[in-house]
């Protein structure tokens, strides 16, 4: 069963329309992600879930049940934000206990609940203390525990980790998972990050200018994508004009200049069904150089000139000239990287590339 | 000089033309009133130098004092209420305001362009005998002489309100700026109102903002002499009149004095009260 589903919403602020026609089902106990880059329509589309703005157009239900008239307070949603949100004048305790304060709940089941909350994530001892007394990382689990504390239908995260610092971002995203897979609750995460999405979603909903550019999971979206704007948010891609020259059994058969010809599996490029422009999708990660005079194997290989270096420590992004492109690879470094004006062998399998239609934009 | 005997030296020296101030034009002129509340006034209206309790002890005894004291702080206290009721809608609307803050905050700083006392005189013309609620009255037929509405109790409050409403509203304006406004959503999202959210979240929060409002509104209005003098009638006075009364038409400073030092001690020893119980690190902890 589906937990939540949007038919068709539409919102307009004014004359901007910041979510065009969007429909999508998140089943339930589903870790969904809305990603894309600010402004896409991501946060306007949880806040319409959450309550917090009314769709111009279009119904959301939750398990069955239209609420597009139900206002915030009857809607059971655990919401958590990205600047936590935490009653600055309430202690920890009475912050999680605070939804139960509108339950049914008696003042025992309260005590027990904010107690198990706060344990489930590992917070047990800060129940007197003031927020302002918590660290960042602290006091969004605190705000994860209010959330959940009220046992919603559905949690909705709003970049709850970009005001993190970076390592304890990574923590923070194997924490949250954690804890979703334990209670099982359907949840809708909202990022601009790529590798969150990646890391921690069931589907990746990817949106740009209000729309869905696609629905998937990380490793579809990841390596079918199905558009140009997906392909390059979502790591770096060599995105290159091509003619398909036929489609058959086998795969597509893309032309290149300076590439001739290379043939992409079917399953990689499901929107291209015939001849005609094309462009050839290749992750930098599987783009590999390597020294001429290194034996050949199943890749492809093309000379190139190494142009520029980025060194990452235990990899580093190469710009690579092939005949009239500028390539980019990343890999990891094997004793020393490739220095500047290094002639390479520039090599890639067919089967890890993706194909477009259409001309590049 | 060392590296920290200048840093040390820094705040002073920054402090020193307000320290300067503050000495020769406050506490010097300060001192000044209390050396005089102990003179004496003669019967020739001369000053007699010295040390002589009579003028502390006719403030301090006489109920005639007293009562205008009590209706001093009873009429700064209304005011206040009706500031912070009045003040508090309005700030809440500029602060949760989408667009035109800047000109809605410029129209709240507008009245301070004009006197206070021409704002307050303005009055005059609005609820006068002549003025514009009569003229409306009469012809409309409503009334066939023209009300006299000036010149008691409520028009002092009215008067006070006019001038101090402005400052409840930036004070009140600027806690409620300084909130989080997802606090409210959160609030909403755990299934309360907007008005429980309001009441749990949003008003603790801005207390600190009422409360300094309510202080400035209450001690301004408390130590004011023009409102009662422009708008009241002649049992309206206000203790700040008791002063000016005494210094400027008897021109007995001692018994000025004395009176000026006790309203003094009487405010300081209230805003001390206020502080203690809504003290400033009190007052900052939801904040900050």
């Amino acid at each position: 069963m589906s937990a939540v589903t949007l038919t068709n919403i539409v919102k307009k602020f004014g004359g901007f329309t910041a979510v065009h026609r969007m429909s999508m089902d998140i089943p339930d106990g589903s870790f969904v992600t809305l990603l894309g880059p600010s402004g896409c329509g991501k946060t306007t589309t949880l806040r319409m879930i959450a309550g917090l703005i009314d769709p111009s157009e279009g119904d959301i239900t939750i398990k069955g049940q239209r609420i597009n008239d139900v206002p915030i307070h009857k809607r059971n949603l655990g919401l958590v934000f990205q600047n936590y949100a935490l009653f600055p004048h309430k202690t920890i305790a009475e912050n999680v206990a605070f939804g139960l304060k509108y339950r049914d709940i008696s003042k025992a089941d309260a005590e027990k609940k904010v107690k198990d909350a706060l344990e489930l994530v590992q917070l047990p001892h800060v129940s007197d203390r003031y927020p302002k007394q918590l660290s960042g990382g602290q006091q969004q689990r605190i705000a994860l525990a209010r959330a959940i504390v009220i046992e919603p239908d559905v949690l909705l995260l709003d970049e709850p980790l970009s005001a993190l610092d970076a390592n304890l971002r990574e923590d923070m995203r194997v924490e949250l998972k954690r804890i979703q897979h334990r209670i099982g609750i359907t949840t809708v995460f909202v990022t601009h990050d790529q590798s969150e999405a990646l890391a921690m979603s069931d589907r990746i909903v990817v949106m740009s200018n209000g729309r869905v550019e696609q629905i998937g999971s990380p490793e579809e979206v990841y390596n079918t994508p199905a558009s140009e704007f997906v392909s390059r948010f979502l790591g770096i891609s060599n995105i290159l004009p091509a003619t398909c020259k036929e489609v058959n059994g086998s795969g597509l058969a893309l032309e290149l200049a300076d590439f001739g010809r290379v043939t992409v599996p079917k399953e990689r490029a499901p929107n291209v069904g015939e001849a005609g422009p094309a462009q050839l999708v290749i992750r930098a990660e599987k783009l590999l150089l390597a020294d001429k005079t290194a034996p050949l194997d199943d890749r492809i290989a093309l000379d190139g000139v190494v142009e520029a270096v980025d060194y990452q420590g235990q990899a580093a992004r190469y710009f690579v000239r092939v005949g009239g492109h500028q390539l980019q690879a990343v890999n990891m470094i094997d004793q020393r990287p490739f220095q500047e004006g290094t002639a390479v062998s520039v090599r890639f399998r067919p089967r890890d590339c993706a194909a477009l239609p259409g001309a590049a934009a | 000089m060392s590296v920290e005997a200048r840093e040390r030296r820094q705040p002073w020296i920054l402090l020193s033309p307000a320290l300067t101030a503050v000495g020769l034009l406050l506490f010097v002129p300060l001192m000044f009133i209390v050396v005089y509340s102990f003179w004496l006034r003669t019967a020739t209206g001369a000053d007699q130098a010295g040390f002589y309790f009579d003028n502390w002890n006719e403030a301090l005894t006489d109920p005639f004092y007293r009562d205008i004291l009590l209706s001093t702080l009873r009429i700064a206290a209304i005011t206040t209420i009706a500031c912070a009721v009045m003040g508090y809608p309005a700030a809440y609307f500029i602060a949760r305001a989408r667009s035109n803050k800047a000109l809605l905050l410029l129209l709240l700083m507008l009245p301070f362009w004009i006197s206070y006392i021409i704002r307050t005189m303005s009055w005059i013309n609005i609820l006068g005998v002549s003025g514009a609620v009569n003229w409306l009255l009469l012809n409309l037929g409503i009334v066939d002489e023209p009300v006299q509405m000036l010149y008691n109790e409520p028009t002092v409050i009215l008067g006070l309100v006019h001038f101090l409403l402005p400052f409840m509203v930036l004070n009140v304006y600027v806690a409620l700026e300084g909130i989080d406004i997802s606090l409210e959503d959160a609030a909403c999202s755990l299934g309360s109102t907007r008005w429980q959210a309001f009441r749990e979240v949003t008003l603790p929060l801005s207390l600190p903002g009422l409360a300094a409002g309510g202080l400035l509104c209450f001690v301004l209005s408390a130590g004011t002499y023009i409102t009662p003098l422009v708008l009241g009638g002649p049992t309206d006075a206000m203790f700040a009149n008791l002063v000016f009364e005494a210094i400027i038409t008897q021109l007995n400073w001692p018994l000025g004095s004395a009176l000026s030092l006790m309203l003094l001690a009487v405010l300081g020893a209230l805003v001390l009260i206020y502080n203690h119980y809504l003290g400033m690190a009190q007052l900052m902890k939801g904040l900050g």
